[in-house]
């Protein structure tokens, strides 16, 4: 069993990410071209959708990741509360303008696939003002990092934010079957398995692969520079205590 | 065989299409170069800082060991 709580000591963790981080970086962007081809290339036209079926192939990974990220967040957060950890509070953050750009992204082409299909930039159903309360939440949770001085408290007050926003999450994923709700319900991740020809499966899953994969690169770049930026922090204390 | 033209169409749905890959491209890059920015002034102000040997690079040749 590899020490992986080692992973909590920064030292460490910027090693291990630094080894890590290219090899990724190449697997993603192989996935992307791939997912990218797939999407607008092989992946047939729907028989109703037509070609803005392939809006999905962006919408749902993004939706998916916009998930993901905070549950990535929430996470993180609860374990910089319990175990008072500088390394997981610091995950938390770094994790934040991810999900902020995934959930703006799937909030875009929700929009952009929306007018020509429901005939509708925007409704006020349950998921989709569910979502938006979701950006809302990341855009908070960044705001009260950069308002709150004392680096300790900052972090004590954004994780329980972020805890308390965790129940939006499964109002988001289940709003579509409480509510009566314009948005469909989901087609992928489904008890019975999903109910899509596995032509437009494939490409979806690709570019989730791929939305994933970058998740990780840039978290990994993110966390590294607050690792940095805490011993700056650290190091400007000790030299101002002479 | 489909023509360019008629791939750039979309079925007639272009103006939706391509602006929904667009924005993902133009989000997702920005969000990337933007860290990798913050990373690289990070490194750099931590260099600066006297009193520390940077552990902030990795080794390179040259280095002390």
């Amino acid at each position: 069993m590899a020490n992986w709580h080692r992973l909590a000591n920064p030292t460490l963790f910027l090693e291990w990410s630094r080894r890590v981080r290219p090899w990724t970086g190449v697997a993603t962007a192989a996935l992307l071209a791939t997912g990218v081809y797939l999407s607008l290339f092989v992946a047939p036209r729907d028989y109703q959708q037509g070609d803005a079926v392939r809006i999905m192939f962006v919408h749902v990974p993004s939706a998916w990741m916009a998930l993901f990220a905070y549950a990535v967040m929430a996470v993180a957060s609860a374990a910089g509360l319990i175990w008072k950890s500088p390394l997981a509070h610091l995950t938390a953050k770094a994790a934040a303008p991810i999900g902020a750009s995934f959930t703006l992204l799937a909030l875009a082409t929700g929009a952009l696939w929306g007018q020509p299909m429901w005939g509708t930039w925007w409704v006020w159903d349950a998921r989709l003002t569910s979502v938006l309360i979701l950006f809302f939440l990341y855009l908070g949770y960044i705001a009260l990092w950069q308002a709150i001085d004392d680096h300790a408290r900052a972090a004590k007050s954004a994780a329980i934010l972020a805890l308390v926003g965790v129940v939006n999450i499964p109002i988001i994923k289940f709003s579509v079957d409480w509510w009566n709700t314009l948005h469909q319900p989901a087609s992928v991740l489904r008890m019975d398995g999903p109910s899509i020809h596995s032509s437009l499966l494939t490409p979806l899953l690709v570019m989730g692969a791929a939305f994933a994969g970058y998740f990780v690169v840039v978290l990994s770049i993110r966390l590294e520079r607050e690792v940095l930026a805490r011993q700056v922090r650290t190091l400007r204390r000790v030299q101002s205590r002479g | 065989m489909e023509s360019v033209s008629e791939f750039l169409e979309m079925g007639g749905y272009a103006p939706f299409v391509w602006p929904a890959f667009a924005i993902a491209a133009a989000v997702l890059t920005l969000l990337l170069a933007w860290s990798l920015r913050d990373l690289r002034r990070e490194r750099n102000l931590l260099d600066s800082l006297p009193g520390r040997r940077s552990e902030t690079r990795p080794a390179e040749a040259g280095d002390d060991p």
